[in-house]
């Protein structure tokens, strides 16, 4: 029903297979980039109608999405893609928003959208350094609306500088989920406790709630909400598991790097 | 108070920068931040409980994210999820390890049970904005 040279719909339908196979990379970035469940299946579904596939089946969970489809007389479709969980970059997901809507305007071929997505995929991030200082004003920021004052402010921004620079380097690339949020929030408190001891800043509590923030969940938990209230109930559940997880962490750092500095002052502090 | 929310909006765009969000969202980013915080710190003046105000300033940045969403045509995470930043309770986190280990246990279940009670009001402002019909933030499309 079709050959190698494929224009739009009207020519000749181009191959069910390649249609497919570019709706699963198109699902595969929006998935790993912090997209709901529901827009990923949506994205796949407008591509592969606008390419007229007659018959195609999602099944997209939190990591991970099954496809199978085709037509006519074609060979079948058939393909699992395990996406593990993480950050979330949400330029991609706009692009890849942008252009779905793109198709559905038509002018584009199986092969340019292809080609576009290959472009999305390497869209570069943020640099590390925007990234580091984007996480110590944020810190401060916090730090300041709580009503901590200045000095507060100011250890908030370097207690988020470190924590930034530990994502990047260690965390990240090294630790698990929970190791690694365990060890942030201890850095944290680590940071704001030996400034404090300084006589940097004057609400210790401030200083570490605003520096804490950078950890927080926010994608897994919204997203996680979202996906229940659609009725996606199994990766809703993985994704605020995810963030429960994390908070917990957080929260087990913080205890953990009290607990050390009480052993080693003795007494209470504060 | 000015500051206050000044700091919200400010850090909110840096956290979009973080999840990555495009440069010509921040504004945006930075309303629905500011906006949320305002509400949050206004009702908190006239006595609401930590979760009343964290229900009404989700529900008032979600309706802000919709609309942004459809004047900007584009996902509605992307405004949303910066957003709704400043409410969530690292507050209710940092208070509950902090009695948990200074043996306060009655205090650490207090401030434990107040961080699930404001994360509790933000899913029922998600979920309750969302069931509003698109077409009610069809006014703000272009």
């Amino acid at each position: 029903m079709c050959g190698e040279q494929m224009e739009t719909c009207s020519a000749g339908r181009p191959d069910p297979r390649k249609v497919l196979k570019t709706a699963m990379e198109a699902g595969h970035i929006l998935l790993e980039n912090g997209a709901e469940i529901f827009r990923v299946e949506e994205t796949m579904e407008r591509i592969c109608r606008y390419f007229g596939v007659e018959s195609r089946d999602f099944f997209v969970l939190s990591n991970g999405i099954f496809v199978t489809g085709g037509s006519g007389g074609s060979k079948p479709y058939a393909r699992v893609s395990h996406i593990p969980v993480r950050g979330a970059r949400l330029d991609k997901v706009v692009a890849v928003n942008q252009l779905s809507r793109e198709i559905e305007e038509g002018s584009y071929s199986v092969e340019e959208v292809a080609g576009r997505l290959e472009e999305i995929r390497r869209m570069p991030g943020k640099t590390a350094r925007m990234q580091v200082l984007a996480s110590g004003a944020g810190s401060a920021c916090f730090c300041y609306m709580l009503g901590g004052s200045l000095a507060d402010a100011a250890v908030a921004f370097a207690a988020g500088v470190c924590l930034y620079l530990y994502i990047l380097g260690i965390s990240g690339p090294h630790l698990s989920r929970i190791v690694g949020n365990i060890g942030g929030g201890a850095l944290v408190t680590c940071v704001c406790l030996i400034c404090f001891r300084l006589g940097l800043g004057e609400h210790l509590n401030r200083m570490i709630i605003g520096s804490i923030i950078p950890l927080v969940p926010g994608i897994a938990f919204t997203n996680g909400i979202r996906d229940i209230a659609d009725g996606d109930y199994i990766s809703g559940a993985v994704r605020l598991l995810d963030a429960i997880l994390v908070f917990m962490c957080i929260a087990i750092g913080v205890g953990v790097m009290f607990t050390v500095y009480h052993r080693l002052m003795g007494g209470v502090l504060l | 108070m000015i500051g206050q929310i000044a700091a919200a909006a400010v850090g909110t765009v840096a956290f979009a920068l973080l999840f990555g969000v495009p440069k010509k969202y921040y504004l945006y980013c930075a309303a629905c931040g500011g906006a949320g915080w305002w509400l949050y710190v206004l009702l908190g003046g006239y006595g609401a409980t930590a979760a009343e105000s964290t229900f009404f300033a989700t529900v008032l940045v979600i309706v802000l994210s919709r609309f942004f969403a459809v004047w900007e045509r584009c996902p509605v995470t992307v405004f949303l999820i910066s957003g709704i930043i400043p409410l969530v309770p690292g507050a209710g986190i940092y208070w509950t390890a902090y009695y948990l280990v200074t043996n306060r246990l009655s205090l650490a279940l207090s401030h434990g049970f107040e961080a699930v009670k404001a994360a509790v009001a933000i899913v029922l402002g998600i979920v309750v904005v969302f069931e509003l019909p698109h077409r009610l933030f069809r006014i703000a499309k272009r």
